[in-house]
């Protein structure tokens, strides 16, 4: 055999064999135990829209993060301001992004100003829409710091959907930031959607907060609410039939979910319900001793996401840092309370601004549906080749059978995704890929009604064929490309097994079918080509 | 064996008026439909809203469906019948986007599990875009399509007269005139028409014929596979965009295809008139375009039908876009060539003389 030949025989070979090592493990129930030290263990990767699943997308509201962050600025600069002994008459966040502060005398102006430029660096000072008179300043939280905290904002909420994730327990979750204030998140086989929902989405804070026993609730719902309180409920009763219960509370939270090491479900002994126990840090443990031993006989707020859960009385100094949320949960609820709770608060509140769920049943069914007419299609097109070009129809044939499994290998190899519009574009390409042989079979019927001899048409068949397949598949090519670029999830998926596809019919109609063609002509002195 | 005899000779280039008018009145009829209903039928990609598909174990009509829904929000909602009948499945449709979308599809199965049983629904499959996302869909599907025929024409004008200069020239106007485009913060609609009218322009003044040709079969593809759409009542959604843009590289390889032959024709038979040559490639091509169309019609039949419900609009699109590519290979893509002999509408294949000029 001459040794061209050879060699373009050998590298067939090889591809081969590479291919089916990259899809055995896809293929075959279990590997040989000595399989994964040395070769590639990985599956084809399924999209959620065959394995069925969720996919959201939300979008992290930083600007609360930003709000958030002045509040308790504003709690730093009221105590600098006290040590400083600079009187002010009021000191609140004025905007989204400023805080507003009214000094009581003019002298303390420069020692306001001074103490602001040395301590909160991040702020500037800005006496001009908010400053009627010289008393009166407005503290911009500088842009850079804006954006600081934005993208911590969406950081550290991706750590905590992913711990929550992690501890709800979901096999393979993906979870990562996208764009400047989005986050993706691919939950594969979730079985309960709601629940996940939310999971992710509960912001979760947790507050302690003092109820004002000094004013008069009446009054404040009337309109008057006295300063540095806010007004929040409890909602009671079954679904359907609830009830509203205001509370008057101090805004300011005495203690938070900053605090806790742990949140666990237990049951309750007497009505057999469950509940959540929560245990603090040591400072959360000394800060509650501290403000449950102040505060005898007075009720103490636990509000989650500005919601009240309960207002107990305490009874007595609280030591050892424990407290419990109670109410009609079911296990499920507690469960996931208590998870969202050991994860921390979300630090700004998330919106789901994109849902797509596939149910498991749906996604079998989308294989079952899509491997069945990929099946029968590309039956049809096999038999229909081999009827009309009888032996080279084989041989195309054999082609696009390879064709198939190098896209298969491929999609193993690159560790790329197929969907459902993934296996569309295998189903597709089965019937563009024979385009190739079909070129080059129809020009060597033409050199050989010329009268060529069956080695001299093979060779103008294939040259004068080659410039338009190459052109042909270009097209196609820069179409999938840029929808690869483009697309999302799905979409991509189809993109992936179109330009396998298109290269791997390059390779199988010019190379394979040739090596074939050239080995029987030339090595077993072929004298008539069946085509 | 063989479908069509190699001495073929079908006088396509002579029935040219008739596949003209034919054409013309399929993108009118598509541009009136588009008009009446204004624009095409977006789906929730890139409308926003949300679609959830059930399924239940027994027949049930959509009005009934409609009578679980009665509440405030889902009182509009649209229920269509989808994929098979025996699989007693539907598409609930809330196309509203003001209202907070994250809880509606519990809220639907709610509804649903307490008129019909739990065990009797089932959601399959929840679809929800919120308005911003919807808008980002459409931005980028838009620029996909716009890339996509930057680099086809980029490709073509270039490969299809073997002047790569020109595709210089070409790509260079068309990238200095997107810039002025998005520096005067035009839409990306405009962005593509303007990029269209300046391809068009340019092939024109350059004398780019075989780019041209290819560029108004593959407009004239796509605008009629959008006006099968609007016809039937389907939704533009994202697979769909991505079948259509699979059209475009499926008309160019087809139309590719036609005019190397007529390429290498022209040289050979010096002698010929332009239209004869025309009329022979096609003939001489045809045994091949109709193979491969027939080959690839075969396996997107197959998706058609057994592809399930999820796949069926994107089978669609290519099933529409690769009978009409073919027709337009052959009917719409050639006989444009003669334009620049001002032949367009002269006559039957032999009535036209063969110009000195050279090639």
């Amino acid at each position: 055999m001459s040794k061209n030949l050879q060699w373009r025989g050998f590298i067939i070979l090889f591809l081969i064999a590479v291919s089916l090592v990259y899809l055995t493990p896809s293929i075959s129930k279990t590997l040989p135990p000595w399989w994964p030290n040395i070769l590639p263990e990985e599956k084809i990767h399924l999209g959620l829209d065959l394995k069925g699943g969720m996919h959201l997308v939300l979008e992290v509201q930083a600007q609360k993060a930003v709000e958030s962050h002045l509040e308790r600025m504003v709690e730093d600069i009221k105590y600098s301001l006290r040590k400083a002994k600079i009187r002010y008459q009021e000191l609140k966040r004025s905007g989204p992004d400023s805080i507003g502060l009214t000094l009581i005398r003019g002298e303390d102006r420069k020692a306001a100003e001074e103490m602001v430029t040395k301590v909160f660096s991040d702020l500037a000072i800005e006496s001009g829409s908010f400053g009627k008179s010289d008393l009166e300043f407005e503290l911009v939280l500088s842009q850079k710091a804006q954006q600081h905290i934005k993208k911590m904002a969406v950081d550290q909420a991706v750590e905590t959907i992913t711990n929550r994730i992690d501890q709800f327990g979901v096999a393979e979750p993906d979870i990562r930031p996208q764009g400047r204030d989005r986050i993706l998140v691919q939950l594969p086989g979730i079985k309960d959607p709601k629940r996940a929902i939310d999971i992710i989405g509960k912001t979760a804070l947790l507050e302690f907060k003092l109820v004002d026993e000094d004013n008069s609730l009446e009054e404040a719902l009337r309109g008057n609410i006295p300063p540095g309180d806010e007004i929040l409920y409890q909602i009671t009763g079954e679904p359907g039939s609830q009830k509203k219960i205001p509370f008057l509370l101090k805004r300011r939270a005495v203690i938070t979910g900053e605090y806790l090491t742990d949140a666990r479900v237990q049951i309750d002994s007497q009505y057999n319900e469950p509940y959540v126990s929560l245990s603090f840090d040591s400072r959360g443990a000394r800060l509650f001793e501290q403000i449950t031993g102040a505060n005898i006989k007075k009720r103490l707020a636990i509000v989650l996401d500005d919601v009240v859960n309960s207002a107990p009385v305490i009874q007595d100094r609280i030591a050892g840092g424990r407290a419990q949320i109670t109410g009609r949960f079911t296990m499920d609820e507690a469960r996931d309370l208590a998870i969202v709770l050991r994860a921390g608060a979300l630090p700004a509140p998330v919106k789901i601004i994109e849902e797509r769920t596939v149910g498991p049943s749906l996604g079998k069914d989308s294989i079952e549906k899509g491997l069945k007419s990929m099946i029968i299609g590309g039956l049809v097109v096999i038999l229909f080749m081999a009827f009309y070009y009888r032996f080279a129809g084989i041989l195309a044939d054999l082609a696009l059978l390879l064709n198939i499994m190098f896209i298969a290998a491929g999609l193993a190899f690159f560790g790329a995704t197929l969907t459902l519009p993934g296996i569309a574009g295998i189903i597709l390409i089965i019937g563009m890929a024979i385009d190739a042989n079909v070129l080059i079979f129809e020009r060597i019927r033409e050199e050989l009604r010329l009268g060529k001899t069956p080695r001299a048409a093979v060779d103008g068949g294939y040259s004068k064929a080659l410039v338009t397949i190459l052109d042909a598949n270009i097209t196609t090519l820069i179409a999938a490309l840029v929808l690869f670029q483009f697309g999302t999830g799905p979409v991509k998926g189809f993109a992936v097994t179109l330009s396998l596809g298109i290269v791997a019919s390059l390779f199988t109609a010019l190379f394979i079918t040739r090596v074939i063609f050239d080995y029987l002509i030339i090595e077993r002195g072929m004298k008539k080509i069946s085509i | 064996m063989e479908f069509i005899r190699p001495d073929i000779n079908i006088n396509f280039i002579g029935r040219r008026k008739m596949a003209y008018l034919v054409s013309a009145a399929l993108i009118f009829l598509t541009i009136l439909l588009l008009l009446f209903r204004g624009g095409p039928n977006y789906g929730v990609d890139f409308a926003g809203g949300i679609v959830i598909q059930v399924r239940f174990n027994h027949p049930i009509t959509p009005h009934e469906i409609r009578e679980a829904l009665r509440s405030d929000v889902l009182e509009d909602s649209l229920i269509q019948e989808f994929g098979e009948k025996a699989e007693f499945e539907y598409l609930i449709r809330v196309n509203k986007t003001d209202i907070d979308l994250s809880g509606l599809s519990d809220e639907v199965k709610k509804l649903l599990d307490s008129v019909f049983g739990e065990k009797n629904v089932e959601v399959r499959r929840v679809e929800m875009v919120g308005p911003k996302v919807g808008k980002d869909l459409r931005t980028k599907a838009l620029f996909a399509i716009f890339y996509a025929l930057l680099f086809m024409v980029i490709y073509i004008s270039g490969r299809f007269e073997y002047k790569w200069t020109m595709s210089i020239v070409m790509a260079a106007s068309l990238a200095f005139g997107v810039y002025i485009i998005s520096a005067l913060g035009m839409s990306i609609i405009w962005l593509i028409a303007v990029a269209l009218l300046i391809t068009i322009g340019l092939c024109w003044f350059l004398r780019l014929e075989y780019a041209l040709g290819a560029l108004i079969a593959l407009f004239h593809d796509v605008i009629i596979t959008i006006g099968a759409f609007a016809l039937t009542n389907r939704e533009v959604t994202l697979p769909v965009v991505a079948a259509l843009l699979t059209i475009v590289g499926y008309s160019l390889n087809d139309t590719i295809v036609v005019f190397d032959r007529i390429r290498e024709n022209y040289k050979r038979y010096r002698s010929r008139n332009f239209a004869e040559v025309i009329n022979q490639s096609i003939n001489e091509t045809l045994s091949r375009t109709l193979l491969t169309s027939a080959t690839t019609l075969i396996v997107v039949v197959s998706l058609f039908i057994l592809g399930g419900g999820v796949i069926h609009d994107f089978a669609f699109a290519l099933l529409v876009g690769i009978l009409v590519g073919t027709y337009s290979s052959i009917y719409v893509a050639s006989p444009t060539l003669l334009i620049w002999r001002g032949e367009l509408w002269k006559g039957g294949a032999g009535a036209t003389k063969r110009r000195g000029k050279g090639h």
